[in-house]
């Protein structure tokens, strides 16, 4: 298996430098460059007002996500809560697996109802999970807003999804796989694309 | 897990029984939320096939079923089909054309939900075939344990009552091995089958020398009575019961009892014991809810 270091022309959106083949994997961002998405995901956060705000990840790897924001959201005032969704009870595939996904705890320990609730996930791609988390996340109760972070939008929603707030935009093709690694999930930090075109 | 059916407790590996054991974790914290239910099973059909009149075990399933969303029917068979003859294959095919996805079965003849399961492509789930297995009741009895004893190193579990005849004593004293508690049984002599690996006692105060962490007792099936097992129900009380003096030493030590339901009070437990703090009959029942809910995820469907 190849890993081509990322090309020239790597900018805010795409890493199309040049193509890569199917099987080819690059690697779209480094621990540093996660750190900075993480922290303009933060950023925004910060800007978009005041008011307690209750940050809930969707496992996996969007809570570790939601963990990071939460750190640097704690250097300042704003009153914060953390929760962790899993979502697998709301797929909507359910029914073409083979074996369903292992379940994990849910940690929502604060009320729902009236919350500000801003849902983490690591990629945004089709939209499903977090149709399915928005579906899960009201099952606690009735939110007074929830708000959509994400580190990475890679494109290519099936359904009428926007983010609120982005680290990084990623130009893909569809059957492309982005793989995103965490250091406390996978032991490193770094962002893969294989190609599958 | 990749099965289709659940049949028995046996034929099950120990990571298939700790995966669902583990699943069960989630699927209780949800009885936490405002709303309970799920939709996890949406659009899936779930019919309770029981043959055996048993109020507990059928709600339990049901619940399960429908907290995850799916749609229930109960097939009550001993007032309709049996009594107009027909067979149980006929009645598998008209579960199939009502396209039933899962199918809880509980029948006298043991191993009689296994050839229900060989007909169809629906899930089959046994809820006790005669004396066979009890499957779920196994698991709910080790998801409850493992609830007070989550390393079970060295823990003593004693099943008392009939246990020739008890299928929840066959299939939580073969989850309970599998899982490595001790266990032990209790009973009169004629009841209490020589199992390798399970040690026997024919009087009470012989299995206090063994000593258990957990008392188990069975229900005594009053329809059984007369069949001269056991003189009368008083006689049992006495011999194989928690009466008041058992009791009090079981809450001086901060010993666990555990029944599957519904108890005879006064025959295996006393007032008292069912209102022991460390009496786990209600954890049972909350805790079947979960452990069914964590069969019916796991199970996939036969391919067309």
């Amino acid at each position: 298996m190849q890993i081509s270091k990322r090309a020239n022309g790597f900018g805010s959106c795409g890493y199309w430098g040049r193509q890569l083949r199917t099987g080819e994997m690059a690697i779209l961002l480094n621990e540093e460059e996660i750190a900075e998405a993480v922290d303009r995901l933060a950023d925004q956060i910060m800007a978009s007002g005041e008011g307690p705000v209750c940050i809930v990840g969707i496992r996996s790897r969007g809570d570790e996500v939601a963990e990071r924001v939460c750190n640097r959201l704690a250097e300042t005032d704003r009153e914060l809560q953390y929760g962790v969704l899993d979502i697998s009870l709301y797929r909507d595939d359910l029914e073409h697996l083979k074996q369903n996904p292992k379940l994990q705890s849910s940690e929502i320990s604060f009320p729902m109802d009236g919350a500000h609730v801003i849902l983490v996930d690591d990629v945004l791609f089709t939209g499903r999970t977090i149709r399915a988390a928005l579906d899960a996340l009201t099952d606690y109760g009735r939110p007074q807003k929830v708000e959509l972070a994400v580190l990475i939008d890679r494109g290519w929603r099936e359904l009428p999804i926007e983010p609120t707030y982005v680290g990084k935009v990623l130009e893909t093709k569809r059957l492309d796989r982005v793989v995103v690694n965490l250091q406390g999930t996978d032991g490193e930090d770094s962002v893969i694309l294989e190609s599958n075109d | 897990m990749v099965r289709k059916d659940l049949l028995d407790l046996a034929s099950l590996s120990r990571e298939e029984t700790e995966e669902i054991l583990e699943q069960a974790k989630p699927l209780k914290e949800v009885f936490q939320r405002s709303v309970k239910k799920f939709p996890a099973l949406k659009g899936k059909t779930v019919l309770m096939l029981f043959y055996e009149p048993s109020t507990r075990t059928l709600s339990s399933f049901e619940v399960a079923a429908k907290r995850m969303g799916a749609d229930v029917t109960v097939f009550d068979v001993p007032s309709s089909s049996v009594v107009k003859g027909e067979s149980v294959r006929d009645t598998v095919d008209t579960l199939q054309a009502m396209q039933a996805d899962y199918i809880v079965v509980r029948h006298q003849m043991p191993g009689l939900p296994g050839r229900i399961a060989k007909m169809t492509k629906a899930s089959v789930i046994s809820a006790g075939d005669g004396a066979h297995a009890h499957p779920t009741q196994g698991l709910l009895d080790a998801f409850t344990l493992r609830e007070v004893y989550p390393t079970e190193e060295g823990k003593r579990v004693l099943i008392a009552g009939d246990i020739r005849h008890s299928r929840v004593a066959r299939s939580t004293s073969t989850v309970l091995k599998k899982l490595g508690y001790e266990v032990a049984y209790l009973g009169p002599g004629s009841l209490v089958p020589e199992v390798p690996g399970i040690a026997r006692f024919t009087n009470f105060e012989e299995a206090w020398q063994w000593k258990p962490d957990v008392f188990y007792m069975l229900r005594v099936q009053k329809e059984r009575q007369g069949c001269q097992f056991f003189p009368s129900v008083s006689e049992y009380h006495k011999l194989y019961g928690i009466t008041e003096d058992r009791f009090r030493r079981i809450s001086e030590e901060g010993l666990w009892v555990m029944h599957p339901g519904p108890v005879n009070r006064g025959v295996e437990l006393c007032d008292a014991a069912m209102d022991y703090e460390r009496c786990l009959i209600n954890q049972q029942v909350e805790n079947g809810i979960a452990v069914r809910m964590a069969v019916l995820y796991l199970l996939k469907q036969g391919e067309e």
